[in-house]
């Protein structure tokens, strides 16, 4: 079930110092246009990856935080749900380039909230059983692994959004949305 | 039996739905449907309700609500409306972007065009970000691409980004 190959990783390997960016929120337009390819080898990616975990690491309950939300129109993203009490199997902390949905099933609706759109929290239906493919950044090796639960939730939220997608695209119904009442 | 369409808005405060239910209920109303929220801040209320009451009989019990000025209410006398039959598909349309006038018209436009008819909106605005989502019944003919191809264009011209999805039943 479990990735060791993933699991082992961390950032670490990139071998550079992560900076902290700024978070960019809707409606800035990198948000919805759908990410650029990446090579995972490029210095600007493997540095890309180091800054959105060093990011995610002071942004309070950030589970992943993806390219756009940066500004960088591209497709990386970075998880880390392992403190999350909703998870159950998880890999640590990782970042994915070029990542894409191989297999997707059993479907649960769950709120959701994204650092993005501070304002509102959402109902979306997400798949809980999950095999994800993707590249390495650094050394572009290509893992496929399955995962379940909240991994699998915060995976497709970060794919999304390197696909030009907010879990507002996929609101369940008009009465889906709504005003978030705590912040982090 | 007759049907009424009751609304109550305006300033928000602790009580306006106990009030209003109370005093409903004091004239043996029953209510059906109802719909209550807070838009900005103003209090907002549509019920359907069903009884033995009139319009006059009705509006004379909730006047007290708007004695202080801070709320309006009002009372109508409604057709029993037959349960539609569904025939088509129903669809959830997303659009968000920056706050601008004429977001909800150009693809309200868009939707009537084809026939559709929307069941169910809410808009939001939060910070810079407006928000739209609603529920659109599409007849049987409608080509749900043609309509998607259309609502992208308009979410061009005005700057946002709209999204079609069909509605997931939850099949238990």
């Amino acid at each position: 079930m479990i990735d060791e190959r993933l699991r082992a990783w961390s950032e670490d390997e990139l071998g550079v110092a992560g900076v902290v960016l700024d978070v960019v929120r809707a409606p800035a337009g990198v948000l919805s246009h759908d990410g650029a390819r990446v090579d995972p080898t490029a210095p600007e990616t493997v540095q890309l990856a180091a800054d959105l975990v060093a990011t995610m690491r002071v942004s309070p309950g950030c589970v992943g935080l993806a390219a756009p939300q940066v500004g960088a129109g591209v497709k990386v993203f970075c998880v880390d749900v392992s403190a999350h009490p909703k998870t159950r199997d998880h890999h640590g902390t990782f970042v994915l380039c070029n990542a894409e949905v191989v297999e997707a099933s059993r479907n649960e609706k769950a709120r959701e909230g994204c650092m993005s759109v501070p304002d509102f929290t959402g109902d979306v239906k997400r798949a809980t059983r999950l095999v994800v493919t993707g590249e390495l950044p650094g050394t572009g090796e290509r893992v496929t692994f399955e995962t379940n639960a909240f991994e699998a939730r915060a995976l497709q939220h970060e794919i999304d959004h390197c696909d030009g997608l907010l879990f507002l695209d996929r609101a369940a119904g008009a009465h889906a949305i709504h005003a978030r009442k705590t912040y982090l | 039996m007759t049907l009424h369409a009751i609304t109550v808005l305006g300033h928000d405060r602790p009580g306006i739905i106990a009030e209003t239910t109370d005093r409903l209920a004091d004239l043996g109303l029953n209510l059906e449907d109802s719909s209550m929220t807070l838009l900005r801040g103003h209090f907002a209320m549509t019920l359907i309700c069903a009884g033995d009451a009139t319009d006059a009989d009705i509006s004379s019990a909730l006047s007290p609500l708007a004695d202080d000025g801070t709320l309006t209410v009002t009372v109508r006398e409604v057709p029993a409306e037959p349960a539609p039959v569904a025939t088509g598909s129903t669809w959830v349309l997303t659009v968000h972007g920056g706050d601008r006038p004429g977001i909800v018209s150009a693809f309200a436009s868009e939707v009537a065009r084809v026939g559709g008819n929307i069941t169910d909106l809410t808009t939001r605005l939060g910070g810079e970000l407006y928000l739209l989502v609603a529920e659109v019944d599409l007849p049987a003919d409608a080509d749900p691409d043609a309509l998607r191809a259309a609502l992208d264009a308009a979410a061009d011209r005005l700057g946002v980004g709209a999204t079609l999805r069909e509605a997931e039943a939850d099949d238990l």
